[in-house]
């Protein structure tokens, strides 16, 4: 028996560590493309990038974690090919016989192709090494240009900020962040970057980089023919999913892997988890691809628990967070930009939750610098508990207090 | 270099060597101690680090933010006087020999 997980990310890590943990007696395979122990992706875009800091990466378990656990690592490997047929993957260096294969590929940086975007000089933030770069870099930067306002972009400003460098931002969207938070909390994110001195561009997109003297990056121009000088660019505009490999084996592929409510795809040998994963939302109640960690570590105990027999459709709640700066962004649902919203605490004193209704019911929550609020909603959302906006709306009402007493389940 | 004991809700304990400025956590999870997650990176988000300070190290400790204690409230197993999130503490010579229990479930 074996089970090939191909990702030494959060998601390849973590289904090998549930099949271990729940049972699993056959043997584990985990291929890495980057070589060294599989690490922590979220902290490179924040603390590993915190002004006089000399940062180590944060490794997802530690190297005892796969002698214990009986786990074969194969790091520094690609897998070529898969042989659905034969049952087989093919590495650089040979290849592995599995009765399971889990993709857990990830997803690469969306890359610019405007004039001048090869230049040195010009980043992006995914590996450690893009982190080791920008680490760096920082504290000689002094003009810093960042194309897109989404959370990388974001975070990546704050920190920039934090090295004392001026801070340009270009989105071509009218909000940050726009794919994921609601308009009233985009814009007030807006503001609060801009109070803390991010000159932040909404509506204008990059049009070309310009060399400078040394023939490094020099200047990024938008789409206004504004002219933003750069020493330093961070290009943050999304991610692809990792699904070529799939697709090549003739599985259906269609923004990432194609797999059922049990995680599975079209072949029930071959499972896709995390942010390559294309699956049928039972919070959205559409097919989604999420890009986060509680989406990669849910994801792959569940797909664990299907390789070892089990048949229950994926519904945990998708919940993520952001550290921007001062505002420590959480997220509980899925809020959609046509959500009827309600503001509860403070905006002005970077506090409160924005709570979203859809049909009259509470379907997500966004949170700045409020976890009780955030983990509340988290309790509440899962268990299904139907919060109406009229009840949110009672004086005195919080999240913490509904989400202390019993929770009964609306039945629709 | 400062120790850390961990203590399992088993009573078995492991005791490592932690370079001064290293968090409760990241020691953890690099050495492969069961029941200490980390799961959002060390940002206090997820509250799966949570630990039970034995009391003789509490004054030692750093304050609790208002970002921990809330996160603490809602952490899966049961709040008491000494929990704290893993990721928060950082340790130093006065932390050397520091004991913690780990609790029953972080998920």
């Amino acid at each position: 028996m074996s089970v090939v997980v191909i990702g030494g990310g959060q998601a390849g890590l973590q289904v090998a560590d549930t099949l271990r943990t729940e049972g699993y007696g056959g043997e584990i395979h985990v291929i890495a493309e980057e070589s060294g122990l599989p690490y922590q992706r979220p902290p490179l875009s924040k603390d590993y990038l915190a002004p006089g800091q000399e940062p180590a990466p944060l490794p997802l378990r530690g190297a005892s974690f796969f002698v214990d656990k009986n786990v074969t690592l194969h790091e520094g490997a690609q897998a070529l090919a898969i042989d659905r047929a034969e049952r087989k993957v093919k590495l650089t260096e040979g290849s592995l016989d599995y009765d399971h294969l889990v993709f857990a590929t990830g997803a690469r940086n969306r890359m610019l192709n405007c004039p001048g975007a090869s230049l040195s000089g010009i980043h992006g933030l995914k590996t450690l090494t893009d982190a080791e770069a920008l680490h760096t870099a920082l504290p000689t930067a002094r003009n810093i240009v960042i194309i897109g306002a989404g959370f990388i972009g974001l975070e990546f400003a704050a920190a920039a900020l934090a090295h004392g460098c001026d801070v340009t931002v270009l989105e071509f969207a009218p909000r940050p962040m726009g794919r994921a938070l609601t308009p009233v909390m985009g814009e007030w994110f807006a503001a609060a970057h801009r109070s803390q001195g991010v000159d932040l561009r909404l509506g204008e997109g990059i049009d070309r980089f310009e060399p400078g003297a040394d023939g490094r990056v020099g200047a990024a121009v938008s789409t206004t023919g504004a002219s933003y000088p750069a020493d330093l660019v961070l290009v943050g505009i999304g991610v692809q999913p990792n699904d070529t490999l799939a697709s090549d084996a003739g599985l259906e592929t269609s923004n990432g892997i194609v797999v059922d409510e049990t995680l599975r795809t079209a072949d029930p040998a071959v499972l896709a988890i995390g942010d390559c994963a294309s699956f049928p939302s039972a919070h959205a109640q559409v097919r989604l691809r999420l890009e986060s960690v509680q989406n990669a570590t849910d994801q792959a105990r569940h797909a664990a628990r299907t390789v070892l027999g089990a048949n229950h459709p994926y519904t945990e709640l998708p919940w993520f967070w952001s550290t921007q700066g001062p505002y420590r962004l959480q997220m509980a649902g899925l809020a959609r930009p046509d959500d009827d919203t309600l503001v509860l605490g403070d905006q002005a004193a970077a506090k409160f939750s924005v709570l979203c209704f859809r049909d009259g019911v509470l379907t997500a929550v966004e949170s700045v610098n409020a976890p009780a609020d955030h983990m509340a909603a988290r309790k509440l959302l899962a268990a299904g508990t139907g919060i109406t906006r009229d009840q949110a709306e009672t004086e005195g009402f919080t999240l913490k207090a509904v989400a202390s007493t019993p929770l009964v389940p609306v039945v629709a | 270099m400062p120790t850390v004991t961990y203590t399992q809700p088993n009573g078995t304990q492991q005791t490592l060597q932690v370079e001064e400025g290293t968090t409760l956590m990241r020691a953890a999870v690099s050495n492969g101690i069961d029941g200490i997650i980390g799961e959002c990176g060390g940002q206090a988000m997820c509250a799966t680090c949570h630990v039970y300070v034995r009391p003789e190290y509490a004054e030692a400790l750093p304050e609790i933010s208002d970002d921990e204690d809330e996160m603490l409230d809602c952490a899966t197993a049961e709040r008491m006087d000494s929990s704290r999130l893993g990721c928060q503490i950082k340790i130093d010579a006065e932390l050397t020999g520091i004991v913690v229990d780990i609790p029953a479930g972080q998920l």
